[in-house]
């Protein structure tokens, strides 16, 4: 199953949505297929997709996307090179992109009548088309299927194994194999051009490897694409303790005899994940981008998506973007909850405990929970400290935290407001870097906060801005029982929370 | 409270310069710890100062202390209760007056006397300290205070404390943590905002309630990194501090 024809013209539907709700998967005209990986260049995200000249399409900080035009419109030609051409044909499909030394290096799939194919090379300098550096050089084509042998020389993603430095290649879609060969960091080519390439794993497309902790991770598209919801795309990946495999699944089976470990599959409003690229933030924070093919509250077209990356038993696992609600926090280190420093009541009022085995079936009534309405009327108008402590299910220690519009975002997500339930005080970052509630939400960044999964599962709470700060600070547990907002230390416990169910 | 409040007070401490703590404490007899015995006996955990001032210990807990012989509340932990029990029990600010060892107060019809003692451990074991005094442990609360001297002006640090139970504190007549309802001493359980210690001599209040059982407390300071403070001397009374006072 190739499922590759149907590509162009669904991302090309795709191009002419614009989508502006915080709820959604990313923000702005995310209309995307076979999105390369996103990449950060001079602070702004950019990714590569499917489509005529391969669109550009960029962001300032991660939530919300534009359009910027081709690739191929900064190359000399405006298309593909001759030799690209004639290995491969004039399709630009499923672009991905690695900086090296100086440059960038750009491969994309260049197929003809599939399984003919090229992947084609462009070298540039720069990622920001106002740059007056900014342009595309044809490198060639690296590698090429000839319509014939087991192979279709699309869908390339290009790894650096941190481990010495060396440039991979993987390439390939249904037919044959997924094949890997090693490139020249300094040219981007082939490094052994005389070598064979490496099959890998098969039943799939849009391969990409990953490392970490000593193992090289595969991860491979399966199942069809290109029919929007009635996609079966899936990512699945294999893992090795060589860049050259073999890469086995979580049940003993070779990627090469089809096995495959499921990393995402369909799930809430999206159909057909696929086309996984790794997007490290820093400091332990990993997300990764994909693709979906139907996109169910954007009318089933294919989008971009970002979302957390976690790690479990040695095998990544794909985390889900932050979701309104109302949540205990709690926190990792010290295991106590936020919470507005206000006297706090037992919920359904002070009363005794009955004897030591219960009260016995004669009092069964339930207590209903506590909310601020029944509890609130002692507390200060104005701000109110805020403080930690065992969680007792009090209206005090429960924020609702809500998606805020037309403010930004950051990769995968907008940024919230974090408030008492049921009322509008709101959390926020104080002048002298802590935190107070104020009585209202002013929508001032100080009161606008990023919370990123971590790649723990927990979670990192940081303001967009804090006041006479120019670092960036995350909600910090200095104390069992006090918060405070300090830089982010990923060897520490300090600034992961827990967001529970209240 | 102003800097100029604590000034005449440590004038006049700093005529008995030389004169070590001990020494003051053994014509103080009302406030004197018992020396031997079981109930009315050595609190095994503390000590007499015997030196002028100690750093705090590896770990940057302040082990020295002048403590209040324990003062009847209704042993209500809760935010309001604690508060108001800290009013009731008021004694003179050590801001304005450090008490000296076996300086006696009387808190309504109640006499008690400080005493200043050195612990052993990080924490403070105030059930020690009033079980040796033959003293009520339950529905009280203590007072305690000390000097914290800094080579300099120190900014971006914390006052991290553990209580049991409830507890309330003071640097330099600022309130800068409460710890409120029932609880153990945990290492850096309240942590006051960044403050600045001044250069010299830095006064540390706390009053801490207990309703029943166990009861101690234990309390450092933080550098901008979150580490234990160095270079810091603690003290009970000011002579070792008039020469950082002058600021």
């Amino acid at each position: 199953m190739t499922g590759t024809v149907k590509r162009r013209l669904y991302a090309l539907a795709a191009t002419a949505v614009l989508l502006v709700s915080p709820l959604l998967a990313l923000d702005g005209d995310i209309g995307m297929h076979d999105p390369s990986t996103v990449v950060v260049h001079d602070g702004k995200f950019y990714a590569y997709g499917t489509g005529n000249g391969l669109p550009i399409s960029v962001s300032d900080d991660g939530w919300t996307w534009r359009r910027a035009g081709t690739l191929m419109q900064a190359v000399p030609g405006g298309r593909p090179g001759a030799d690209v051409l004639a290995r491969g044909g004039n399709n630009t499909w499923a672009p991905d992109l690695i900086r090296s030394g100086d440059k960038y290096f750009v491969y994309y799939s260049a197929p003809g009548t599939q399984p003919k194919a090229a992947i084609g090379l462009l070298i540039g300098k720069t990622l920001d088309p106002s740059s007056p550096d900014y342009k595309w050089e044809d490198g060639g084509p690296v590698v090429w299927s000839d319509g014939v042998e087991d192979s279709n020389a699309i869908d390339p993603g290009v790894f650096r194994d941190p481990s010495n430095g060396s440039l991979w290649l993987t390439y390939g879609s249904y037919f044959g194999y997924i094949r890997l060969v090693e490139l020249n960091p300094k040219t981007g080519t082939r490094l052994s051009p005389e070598r064979k390439p490496i099959n890998v794993a098969i039943n799939g497309e849009a391969s990409i490897m990953i490392f970490r902790d000593g193992w090289y991770y595969l991860l491979v598209t399966h199942g069809s694409c290109c029919a929007g919801a009635n996609s079966s795309y899936n990512i699945r990946m294999g893992r090795a303790k060589k860049v050259t495999g073999p890469f086995i699944d979580n049940v003993g089976i070779d990627m090469l005899q089809g096995g495959g470990k499921l990393f995402l599959g369909s799930g809430g409003r999206y159909v057909g994940p696929g086309h996984f690229g790794l997007l490290d933030l820093g400091e332990g924070v990993q997300k990764f981008s994909c693709h979906y093919e139907a996109d169910l509250d954007r009318g089933g077209i294919s989008v971009l998506d970002i979302r957390p990356l976690l790690w479990r038993d040695g095998w990544p696992v794909a985390g889900e973007n932050f979701k309104e609600g109302t949540y205990e926090i709690e926190s990792v280190r010290t295991g106590t909850a936020l919470e507005l420093a206000v006297q706090g009541a037992p919920v359904g009022g002070l009363r005794g405990r009955g004897g030591r085995g219960g009260a016995g079936a004669a009092v069964v009534t339930p207590i209903p929970a506590q909310d601020a309405a029944q509890v609130s009327s002692n507390w200060p108008a104005g701000p109110v400290d805020v403080r930690m402590a065992p969680y007792m299910l009090q209206a005090q220690q429960k924020w609702t935290v809500t998606p805020v519009a037309n403010v930004g975002g950051y990769p995968g997500s907008p940024y919230f407001k974090i408030t008492i339930a049921g009322t509008d005080r709101a959390l926020t970052a104080t002048d002298d870097q802590e935190l107070a509630v104020l009585a209202t939400f002013s929508g001032g960044p100080e009161q606008l906060w990023r919370i990123d999964q971590l790649t723990d599962g927990t979670y990192r709470v940081m303001p967009k801005t804090a006041p006479n700060s120019s670092a960036p600070l995350a909600l910090s547990a200095i104390g069992s029982s006090t918060p405070t907002l300090a830089r982010f230390t990923p060897d520490s416990d300090r600034q992961r929370w827990f967001f529970k169910a209240p | 409270m102003s800097d100029r409040t604590l000034l005449p007070s440590l004038v006049l401490v700093s005529v008995l310069a030389g004169v070590v703590v001990a020494a003051h404490a053994q014509d103080t007899a009302a406030g004197r710890l018992p020396r031997a015995g079981s109930r009315g006996g050595p609190a095994p955990s503390l000590v007499r100062p015997t030196s002028s001032a100690k750093p705090p210990n590896a770990d940057g807990f302040l082990q020295r202390w002048l403590l209040l012989e324990p003062i009847a509340v209704s042993g209500q932990l809760t935010d309001s209760a604690v508060q108001t029990a800290v009013k009731t029990a008021s004694v003179p600010d050590p801001f304005t007056a450090i008490p000296r060892d076996g300086d006696p107060v009387s808190v309504g019809n109640t006499k008690v006397a400080w005493h200043a003692v050195d612990t052993t451990g990080y924490n403070v074991n105030l059930y020690h300290f009033a079980y040796a005094l033959n003293r009520p442990t339950s529905n009280v609360l203590f007072w305690a205070v000390t000097i914290v001297n800094a080579p300099r002006e120190l900014s971006g640090v914390r006052l991290a404390i553990g209580s049991n139970a409830a507890s309330v504190w003071w640097v330099n007549g600022k309130e800068v943590i409460g710890l409120y309802n029932e609880r153990q001493t945990v290492v850096d359980d309240g942590v006051s905002k960044r403050l600045t210690l001044k250069q010299g001599a830095n006064v540390i209040r706390a009053a801490i309630v207990n309703a029943g059982g166990h009861t101690d407390f234990c309390a450092r300071f933080l550098d901008d990194q979150d580490r234990p403070l160095k270079g810091i001397t603690v003290s009970v009374t000011s002579s070792s501090t008039t020469k950082g006072s002058a600021k």
